[in-house]
C-alpha cells in the first residue's frame, strides 16, 4: 500500500517535472529515442538510428531557434527496459518527445506514461493497429499491418486469384495479418484456409507440404523478417513456385534490409506495403543515395524510412509550437501532412495515425540487386480497423 | 505421405548430426555441456562466412565447419572444461550455460544479429521425382552425409581400439589410466570430435533451421530431447530417437497442424514416462 502510493507520487512528480521542465529548458529540445538496438531486433534500431540522425544531419540541428538533442537508449527488445528507460528520459531528462519504438509491446510499455507527463510518443516502428489507442499522446509513421493486408486481399480478389491459404506466425502481428486478409478476401467472394505456424519453428517443410497438397491459387505469408528468407528458400525447393501457386503478402517478408541476400528464391513475390527502397520519386532517390552513403552501402528499409518520417514531424511540430513540446506539440502534429520517400503522407487528425500510399510490388532484378518494384498504387489508405470502429 | 517421410528423415538426421556431439560428451563422458549448440553455430557461421565474404563454393567449406569447431573445442576443453570433470552437475550447467551466453553476444557483436543467409550451389536445389515421391535434393545429400556418419560412427565406437579404449576410460578413469591409457588425450579428443560433428550439423543446418546468433538457445531444446528421449550410452538410441522425433514433428505438423508444435515434447513425456532412462537403453 505504502509503495502504491509512493508510486502515485512519483507519478505526479514525473508530471510536474516534465511541465516545468519544458518551461526551464528554454535553450535545448530533447527527443529521447528508445530502440533495441541490440538482440534479435537490433536490425531496426539500427535502420532508425540511421535515418533519424541522417535526417538530423540534412537539416540542422536547430529548429525554432532551439538546438535539438537526440538521446539514444537501447532498450534490447525487451518492454520492461522500455518503459524504465521511456521514465528514465521524462523524469531526468525532460525530454520534449520520445520516438523510436521498435515492436508492439515496446510501443505500449511507456504509452501510461506518455498520457501521465503529456510528453508525446512518436512510434517509428511497431505496426499493431491498436498502439495509438493506447494514449492520446501517440502518433505513428510507420504502418499498421492491416493497412499493408486488406489492400493486398483487394488485389488478389481483382486478379483472379479465388482461393488462398494463409500462413502466418502465431503470433500477434502474424494473427493480424491473418484476420485482416481473411475477412477482406472473403467479402470479396474469395475462398481462405488457415495456417499458423508456431514462432519458434524450425523447419516449414510439413506446412508448405500441406499448402502443395491444398492447390491454392496463392499463398498468403506473414513472418517476421528474419525468418521470411528461410520460408522462401523452403517455398522454392518444394517446387511451389513452379506449380502456379503465387506468394503473395505484406511488405515485411520481403524487407528491403535483407531482400538482396535472399536469392532469386524470391522473384516473382508479390507484397503489399508502403514503402520500397526502389519507389520512384526524387524525394526518395536522394533519401536512398543520401542513406546509404553514410551508412557503408546498407539499404533503408521501411523501418527506416518510419524513422526519417518520425524526425520530420517532430520537427516540423516544434516549429509550429516553437520548440514546445507537450499537448501543444501533439496537437501540431494532428492533421499534418508532407511528401515522404515514400510519397505522400498525412497524419489522422482524429486517430493520429499514418494516412499513406500502400503499393502493389513485385520482386524484381534491377541493376543487379533484387528490390521491390511498384506496380499498383492504391492512394490514401487509413488503417482498416480503426475507419470500421468509427463507421 | 512419402514425401512427409522422407522429410521427417532428413530432418531426423539433421537432429542426429547436430546431437550426437552432446550424446558422447553427456553420456561417455558425464559431462553436462549445454554449450553445444555454440559450436554447431561456429561450424554454421564458418561456412556462411566464407561463402558470402570469400566465395568459397559450398562443399569446400563443410570440412572447415567441422575442422574450426574441432580446434575451438578442444581449446575449451584443455582450459576450461577439464576444470570441470570432477564437479557437480549444476556447476557445469552454469559454467555452460554461460558459455552460450558469451558465445551469442560474442555473435552478435561480431557479424551481427541479421539472419544468415547462405546459396546453396544450384546441383543441390529443387527436387526430383523418384516413384511419383517428391525428393529434395538438399535434403537427400543431408541423408547420405548423416547416414554416413552413423555408420562411421557406430564402427569407430565399436569396432576400434580407440573407441575401446573410450569406453574403458568412461567406465572407469581411474583403472583406465592404470592401464596405460591416456584418459585425458582420449577425453579432449573425443571432445574435439563431438564439437566438430555440431559445427558441420550446423553448417547443413543454416539452410533448413536457420543461423542467427540466438541459435544455441533455440536449438539447445531440441538437443536435449534427442538426448534425453535416445538415452546416451550408445550412438543408435540417439540416433533412433533424432530420427523418431524428426518424422513426428514433421508429421504432426502436417495431419494435426493445430498442435504440431506440442508433439515432439508430448513424445518426449511419454517416452520419459515409461522409460526414464531413455528409449533404447537398459535400466541400471
Amino acid at each position: 500500500m505504502r509503495r502504491r502510493t509512493f508510486m502515485g507520487a512519483a507519478g505526479a512528480a514525473a508530471v510536474t517535472l516534465a511541465l516545468s521542465g519544458a518551461a526551464l529548458a528554454q535553450e535545448a529540445v530533447k527527443i529521447g529515442l528508445i530502440l533495441p538496438m541490440t538482440g534479435p531486433f537490433a536490425s531496426t534500431g539500427r535502420q532508425i538510428e540511421a535515418a533519424a540522425k541522417l535526417y538530423m544531419q540534412q537539416h540542422g540541428d536547430t529548429v525554432a531557434g532551439k538546438k535539438i538533442q537526440l538521446i539514444l537508449k537501447d532498450d534490447t527488445g525487451v518492454a520492461d527496459v522500455t518503459k524504465r528507460l521511456a521514465q528514465e528520459l521524462i523524469v531526468n531528462d525532460k525530454i520534449a518527445v520520445m520516438a523510436g519504438f521498435g515492436l508492439t509491446p515496446l510501443a505500449l510499455a511507456p504509452a501510461p506514461l506518455a498520457t501521465q507527463a503529456k510528453v508525446p510518443q512518436v512510434v517509428m516502428a511497431a505496426a499493431t493497429a491498436t498502439i495509438t489507442e493506447a494514449s492520446p499522446y501517440i502518433v505513428r509513421t510507420s504502418f499498421t499491418l492491416p493497412q499493408a493486408t486488406v489492400p493486398m486481399a483487394e488485389w488478389a480478389a481483382k486478379n483472379d486469384i479465388k482461393k488462398v491459404v494463409t500462413l502466418v506466425s502465431d503470433y500477434g502481428p502474424g494473427i493480424d495479418a491473418e484476420k485482416a486478409f481473411t475477412s477482406a478476401f472473403t467479402a470479396k467472394g474469395g475462398q481462405v484456409e488457415n495456417l499458423r505456424v508456431p514462432l519458434a519453428n524450425p523447419d516449414f517443410s510439413p506446412f508448405l507440404q500441406k499448402v502443395a497438397d491444398a492447390k491454392p491459387d496463392a499463398l498468403f505469408v506473414f513472418v517476421p523478417s528474419g525468418i521470411g528468407a528461410q520460408f522462401m528458400k523452403q517455398f522454392v525447393e518444394r517446387g511451389l513456385d513452379k506449380s502456379g501457386i503465387k506468394l503473395i503478402g505484406p511488405g515485411d517478408v520481403t524487407d528491403d534490409d535483407i531482400l538482396n541476400g535472399m536469392g532469386d528464391v524470391a522473384l516473382g513475390a508479390i507484397t503489399t506495403h508502403h514503402y520500397s527502397a526502389a519507389h520512384d520519386s526524387p524525394e526518395n532517390k536522394s533519401f536512398v543515395e543520401a542513406f546509404k552513403k553514410a551508412n557503408n552501402g546498407m539499404r533503408p528499409n521501411f523501418m527506416a524510412v518510419g524513422g526519417y518520417d518520425g524526425m520530420h514531424l517532430i520537427y516540423e511540430g516544434l516549429k509550429k509550437t516553437n520548440g514546445q513540446g507537450g499537448q501543444a506539440l501533439i496537437d501540431a502534429m494532428k492533421g499534418m501532412s508532407w511528401t515522404s520517400p515514400r510519397g505522400p503522407v498525412s497524419i489522422d487528425p482524429q486517430t493520429r495515425d499514418i494516412v499513406q500510399n500502400i503499393y502493389v510490388r513485385k520482386v524484381e532484378r534491377k541493376d543487379g540487386e533484387l528490390y521491390n518494384v511498384e506496380f499498383a498504387t492504391i492512394p490514401n489508405v487509413k488503417d482498416p480497423v480503426k475507419a470500421a470502429k468509427s463507421n | 505421405m512419402l514425401t512427409i517421410l522422407f522429410d521427417g528423415i532428413a530432418y531426423g538426421m539433421l537432429l542426429f548430426v547436430l546431437a550426437c556431439g552432446l550424446a558422447v560428451t553427456l553420456g561417455l563422458m558425464n559431462f553436462v555441456n549445454l554449450a553445444h549448440g555454440a559450436f554447431a553455430m561456429a561450424g554454421g557461421y564458418v561456412t556462411a562466412v566464407l561463402m558470402n565474404r570469400s566465395g568459397v563454393p559450398f562443399l569446400a567449406t563443410l570440412p572447415l565447419a567441422f575442422i574450426v569447431p574441432a580446434i575451438l573445442g578442444l581449446v575449451l576443453e584443455r582450459t576450461l572444461y577439464k576444470q570441470l570433470y570432477t564437479r557437480s552437475h549444476l556447476d557445469q550447467v552454469l559454467f555452460s550455460i554461460g558459455l552460450v551466453f558469451m558465445a551469442v553476444a560474442a555473435v552478435d557483436y561480431s557479424f551481427g544479429s541479421q539472419q544468415q543467409l547462405i546459396q546453396l550451389p544450384t546441383w543441390l536445389q529443387g527436387r526430383i521425382d523418384v516413384l511419383g515421391v517428391q525428393i529434395g535434393l538438399y535434403r537427400s545429400f543431408i541423408i547420405v552425409i548423416c547416414g554416413a556418419l552413423v555408420v562411421a560412427l557406430q564402427l569407430i565406437l565399436t569396432r576400434t581400439r580407440f573407441g575401446s579404449r573410450l569406453r574403458a576410460a568412461v567406465d572407469d578413469p581411474r583403472v583406465a589410466r592404470g592401464l596405460g591409457i591416456n584418459v585425458s588425450l582420449i577425453f579432449a579428443t573425443t571432445f574435439a570430435f563431438g564439437s566438430g560433428l555440431a559445427g558441420l550439423g550446423g553448417a547443413l543446418g543454416a539452410e533448413i533451421l536457420g543461423l542467427d546468433p540466438t541459435f544455441p538457445l533455440k536449438f539447445m531444446i531440441y538437443f536435449l530431447i534427442v538426448v534425453t528421449v535416445g538415452g546416451t550410452t550408445t550412438i543408435t538410441g540417439p540416433f533412433l530417437a533424432s530420427l523418431l522425433l524428426g518424422i513426428a514433428d514433421v508429421a504432426g505438423k502436417y495431419y494435426v497442424p493445430s498442435v504440431g508444435a506440442f508433439v515432439i515434447y508430448t513424445l518426449m513425456i511419454v517416452v520419459l514416462v515409461l522409460r526414464p532412462q531413455g528409449l533404447f537403453e537398459r535400466a541400471r
